[in-house]
Order: C-alpha cells, then structure tokens, then sequence
C-alpha cells in the first residue's frame, strides 16, 4: 500500500498531474524530507528554518553580521503596538484568537469545516477587523505584514504542526497546493519545485536557490530587496512573476491551498518568524 | 535625531571592530511617484566618518547605490578598550547625524 502511495507520488511529481488524493499528505512529508536530507547530508532538519544560510556558508556570514541589528526590528515593534491598539469598539485582536493571539503560529494554515475553506493568519487577522466594525487592512505589507510578524514571533521555537484532516475539500485543497508547487508555469515555464527542489542550493544569477524545506517556518520575511517586511503571499507573486506568469491575488483560494501544502511539507521545523533575507 | 545610528564597537585582538546600521532612505533620485509621475528627489548620506582620540579612522564618500538603511561594518587599529569611537554622516540634503559607542 505505502508502495503504492510513493510510487504514484513520484508519478506525480514527474507526470505533473492533477492530483486527486492518491497520495497521503503524510506520505509527501515523508519523501520531502527524505530528499533534501539526501541532498544535504549533514543539515540537521532544524537547520531548515534559515534556508539558503543552512547550506551556504559564506551567505550565511553576511547574514549573521546583518542579523546583529536585525533590519525588521523598528516593523516587528510597530507589530506589537497595532496589535495591542484596541478598536474603536474597544475589543483588541487578542479576543479574536485562542491564547489571545500569542503562540499560535504553528498552526496555520489550518482548514476551517465549517466555512470549507482554508484559513491563514492574515486571512484571520482581517476577519478579527471586520468581525469589530474596523477595514481590512491591505495585504502583502505594512500593517498586515508587521502585525502577523508579531504574532509569529510569539510562537518562536514553536515547531510547525498544520494539519490535513481527513476531509475531502481539506484533502481537495492540499492536493491544489501541491499542484501548484509542481506544476510548470510562465514564459520561463518553471515549477517552484524546478528551483526550490531539483536546484536548490544551486545558483540562479548571484542567488543561491533555498531549499523548499523549511520555507515558511519565518515568514512574514524581511527582504533586503523590498527594504521591509512582506508575507508569504506577497513572495508567491513575486516567484510567480519572476518565472513571467501572471500572479494571483494575495489570499487568493490557490495561493490559500499554496501555503497549506508548503507549510504541511515544513512541519516539525520551529517558527523563527521574523527573519531577514536578501 | 541620535536614533537614527545603531552602534556597536568591539576590540577583536589588536584591531577593533565596528558595526553600525544606519537608518536612512537613500534615495537615489531615479524613482518616480506612482500617483503623480513626478521623481522622487534624490536624498542620500554622501559621507559618513569614524573619528577616534580626535582622528579620522573612516572617511567614505557614499552615492546612489548604497541601499536604504545601510549597514556599515569596518575595523581600525590603535585602539583599546574603553575607548569612544564617534560615527557620523552628512546627506546631499545637509540633514546629519552622529552617535558615540564605548569599545567594549
């Protein structure tokens, strides 16, 4: 049987096919792993969290020296004050959330039963807004973006645990995501995978590729490159844009179903949320 | 505005390093506003000098191609424990600032 669900996981990863739930998520976690540990021998699967500093040595200095004063301070602080502002109603985001917000990162994303769809911890902290008469906030950056760092890093050290239950649109949605992350796309006709899989630790230009393991465990990230903090979606549209295809919207139900399989393939690595990259 | 220069000095055997993060646009005059079409002026740190028992030990001339916030990293010798170092700078707009750190 698990014979069987490899193999048609490896159909898949080659053939590019439209998934149903042929293999179990816990299946694809196993081999995900297996893969980079094979490709990376000696990296420890903590050691993920840092991305492309695990398995570049010289980036990693430069990295180390930058992290001593840590660019996303000034928005990480700002984070912690949007959050404790109350709204006009009085209410604070805390009410919004289990443990009043604070160490609950490792859980998302995370497939909501009721709704049938899945949630993300932006997705909810513009809930919690409107739920209290406030406007959502703008995706990608800013105030979302300082405000999920924030809650993040209360879940520092925390070790990723989303969960696929056992429901056929929760099953339907991990199996989109992992379409996704395979499936070649725009002019440049590449998968995430093309890169953060089959290349990564090689160079792309000036840039050495990450490895796909461990990827969301520090989002949102600062980005050398954007000179502040974005969130995950606002990177999937920038990889998708990269490889010359068209973007979705951040909080989009694909990169929703995105997330939920690139974040189930890094459970077990603790959050280390923010973090800087180039 | 002292807030804008985070410091750090540190003897590393007979040389001291320094590292320091600067909080500054840097703008490099070349973008433009999305709204109006109009460029946003140009407003970068051009110098930027370490003094140490009243000498220059760092003096760079800094353009367009320094990132926002820059992170400035060096070390220098004649130096010991105890010491103050002084790191300032000077913008094309004459705005300027400075901070003092102790060597450690």
């Amino acid at each position: 049987m698990r014979k069987l669900a490899l193999t048609a996981t490896a159909v898949a990863l080659f053939g590019g096919l439209p998934l149903a739930a042929q293999a179990a998520p816990a299946d694809d976690l196993k081999s995900f792993r297996e893969y980079f540990m094979k490709r990376f021998p000696g990296v420890p699967l903590e050691e993920y969290k840092n991305g492309v500093y695990a398995i570049n040595a010289d980036a990693r200095s430069s990295w180390e020296a930058i992290e001593e004063f840590p660019p996303y301070e000034d928005e990480l602080m700002r984070g912690e004050e949007l959050f404790n502002t109350p709204f006009a109603n009085g209410k604070t985001y805390a009410s919004c959330f289990p443990n009043g917000g604070k160490g609950i990162r490792q859980n998302y994303p995370y497939f909501d039963s009721n709704s049938g769809s899945v949630k993300t911890l932006e997705g909810e902290i513009n809930e919690c807004r409107t739920k209290n008469g406030e406007k959502p906030l703008a995706w990608q950056k800013g105030d979302i973006a300082q405000i999920s760092a924030y809650m993040a890093s209360t879940a520092n050290g925390k070790k990723l645990n989303v969960k696929v239950p056992n429901d056929p649109r929760a099953l339907a949605a991990y199996a989109r995501g992992k379409q996704h992350f395979y499936a070649k796309r725009g002019q440049l006709n590449l998968s995430c995978a093309n890169c953060h899989v089959d290349n990564s630790g090689n160079m792309v230009r000036a840039d050495t590729l990450s490895p796909a393991l461990g990827h969301p465990t520090h989002f949102p990230v600062y980005r050398l490159k954007w000179s502040g903090l974005g969130t995950l979606h606002r990177r999937y549209g920038g990889c998708n844009k990269q490889v010359r295809a068209k973007a979705f919207d951040a909080q989009s139900d694909e990169y929703k179903a995105l997330e939920y399989f690139h974040t189930y393939m890094s459970n077990g690595i603790s959050v280390n949320a923010p973090s800087s990259r180039k | 505005m002292a807030n804008s220069i985070k410091i750090r000095a540190r003897m590393k055997g007979d040389s001291c390093e320094v590292k320091s993060l600067i909080k500054h646009q840097m703008e490099t005059g070349l973008r433009k506003d999305k709204k109006t079409g109009k460029v946003i002026p140009a407003h970068f740190i051009q110098e930027v000098s370490c003094e140490h028992n009243g000498s220059a030990v760092l003096t760079a001339n800094w353009g367009t191609a320094i990132s926002t916030n820059p992170y400035l990293s060096f070390e220098f010798s004649g130096a010991k424990k105890g010491d103050t170092i002084k790191l300032s700078w000077v913008d094309n707009m004459g705005e300027s600032d400075s901070a003092e750190a102790d060597i450690k």
